[in-house]
């Protein structure tokens, strides 16, 4: 007896490694490219801005919002048909040689605009795969774990989305630790994208060696499989609904409080505090460690208390804090202001001489390096442009504040909020894979459970940084208007989780 | 509980055709607003994308109202 819980012990070890490992390469591969993304426009992209965003719109929006949810249809699809394992290996497959291929494209100098188009197609091939995968190893590892454990088995599939972002920067710091900033930005930034095959292969090879889920063998043994499961997922109404309220009442807001809590917050703090790139994203950087192994203790904790409310709790929490936290965030940073009142030494000047690109008006720039009484220290560049007609009215003078660096008690304060942020994700995130997996019946649970959470990670969350930047662009808006959208989307997505989701599914057995 | 359901039913069908007004408004102002030339169509395609992935968001909205109104979500597995 003893002998056997050990070895279902080490099959459902074996299982889960197999199963996160490749996701967690998967989400590497998806990350490298949102990492290097000004390198892969510099190398592959034509110089021309407006034709550069264009293709940059496309590889951006066109992967994120439509190809991820078409990819969780596509290979739902035939996940629920031909078996999980077969289906999660082809995506890994189609993810690791995308992002294996865009290391070999030949710059734009090279072959013109067939460079851009390649990378386009490639990113949408990762969009794909990236849809495909996340729903097949959530499922594969749920179908193997008994009732009363899902939520801590699947938990560990939760981690790996963080865990990719963590090895993609870890992967491109130590590529260029080792090969230095100059042959980085001309070869070096190919590295990571080819070191990808060997990632890809490594885990192709141990997830060869698995086998089918059981839940799943059983149902093809017994002839049960689902002949249609798009048509059975989204036209029968007792499924179509199950799908609606996940999407609704639980990935909408998690999508955003995830992207909240990892992204915006980054993104706050180096474009609206302007703190130093470095320190920002240390800041995240220990956020993230710290935080990490809530998302598998949130999920083991949802096998006891269910999955519902620890996830409305963080999206809650989300609704009331966020305005608090970036408040803090603006009003500690914000230098212009603090410097009417806190008392100020500039340490160094420094001036420039030139002109302004393509024309005869010459450019003065002045930087004063400073430092607050509170030990906040910052750059102050006074840039003034002097055109070159002597009729012109009057020069052109622009202040701008950068490499803001806080003093250490601040420091850790700012990681204390960026870790709370992603305590959030890891309360919503932690428990959401097994919620998904156990809403739905397992002849179509693959393509059920991938779109609502595609839609609502890939849409929901993939749009905090368009929306809030269009919600700043209101008259009378401010810097933290923009956080009325996830603000606003997991107030809704917690009213609907309330009052329609059913809290005691993770104690009955999956069908 | 039941009627709590069965009334915000009536929200969320209004909600799905709402956002999808506002996106079309917002979306015809940044177009009109943006410069003529490569710009305006890079934000036109950026509306509509997002445009086309927020219909069905938002016709799934209002089926999501009509089956809490028609009582769809009392009882649930």
């Amino acid at each position: 007896m003893r002998t056997d819980q050990k070895n279902a012990s080490q099959g459902i070890t074996q299982v889960i490694a197999a199963s996160s490992l490749g996701t967690l390469i998967e989400w590497y591969d998806f990350y490298i490219f949102g990492s290097l993304a000004v390198i892969i426009g510099q190398q592959l992209f034509p110089s021309d801005a407006g034709a550069s965003a264009l293709i940059n719109t496309l590889a951006i929006f066109a992967a994120g919002f439509i190809v991820r949810p078409f990819g969780a249809l596509v290979f739902g699809r035939l996940g629920d048909l031909i078996g999980r394992k077969y289906t999660f290996l082809l995506t890994l497959v189609l993810m690791g040689g995308s992002t294996f291929l865009i290391g070999l494209i030949p710059s734009y100098e090279s072959i013109g605009y067939a460079a851009p188009i390649l990378v386009l197609i490639l990113r949408l091939v990762q969009g794909l795969a990236l849809g495909g995968e996340y729903g097949g190893a959530a499922t594969y590892v749920a179908e193997h774990a008994p009732v009363g454990r899902r939520g801590f088995f699947t938990s560990w599939i939760q981690t790996t989305a963080t865990l990719g972002l963590f090895l993609s920067l870890g992967v491109i710091l130590l590529t260029k630790q080792i090969i230095g900033d100059d042959a980085f930005s001309s070869w070096g930034w190919r590295v990571p994208f080819l070191l990808s095959i060997l990632l890809v292969g490594v885990s192709i090879y141990i997830r060869m060696k698995m086998h089918e889920s059981p839940v799943f063998t059983k149902l093809k043994a017994e002839g049960k499989v689902s002949a249609n499961p798009l048509k059975e997922s989204f036209q029968k109404k007792a499924n179509f609904k199950m799908v609606l309220l996940a999407l609704f009442g639980a990935t909408m807001g998690q999508g955003v409080i995830w992207y909240t809590g990892q992204f915006y917050a980054q993104s706050f703090l180096e474009n609206t505090c302007k703190i130093d790139f470095n320190e920002s994203r240390y800041i995240l950087l220990w956020a993230i460690l710290f935080a990490t192994p809530f998302f598998v203790i949130f999920g083991a904790w949802s096998d006891r208390v269910g999955r519902k409310w620890i996830m409305l709790t963080g999206m809650l929490l989300g609704v009331f804090c966020y305005r608090p936290i970036y408040q803090y965030f603006f009003d500690t940073t914000n230098v212009t202001e603090l410097q009417k009142s806190v008392s100020v030494e500039t340490s160094r000047i420094h001036t420039e001489r030139g002109y302004v690109s393509g024309t005869r008006d010459s450019i003065t720039t002045v930087r004063k390096y400073k430092e607050l009484a509170n030990g906040i220290t910052f750059t102050e560049a006074t840039v003034t442009v002097l055109p070159d007609d002597v009729l012109a009215p009057v020069p052109e003078v622009q202040t701008l504040i950068s490499e803001v660096k806080l003093p250490q008690k601040e420091y850790i304060i700012f990681i204390l909020l960026v870790f709370f942020q992603v305590l959030l994700v890891t309360m919503v995130y932690g428990p959401i894979a097994a919620f998904l997996v156990e809403l739905f019946p397992t002849q179509i649970r693959y393509t059920s459970m991938s779109l609502p959470y595609h839609i609502g990670n890939g849409v929901f969350g993939g749009l905090v940084p368009f929306i809030a930047t269009l919600i700043a662009s209101f008259n009378g808006s401010t810097p933290l208007s923009g956080l009325w959208y996830p603000i606003g989307i997991a107030a809704l997505s917690c009213v609907i989780g309330a009052v329609y989701i059913n809290n005691d599914v993770h104690k009955q057995a999956m069908e | 509980m039941n009627n709590i359901k069965k009334m915000l039913g009536l929200v969320w069908m209004l909600l799905g055709p709402a956002i999808i007004i506002f996106l079309i408004q917002q979306a015809v102002e940044k177009i009109g607003l943006s410069p003529v030339g490569i710009e305006r169509t890079n934000t036109t395609l950026q509306w509509a994308i997002i445009i086309l992935i927020f219909i069905p968001i938002g016709a799934g909205l209002v089926i999501f109202g009509k089956y809490a109104w028609q009582g769809e979500y009392e009882k649930l597995p």
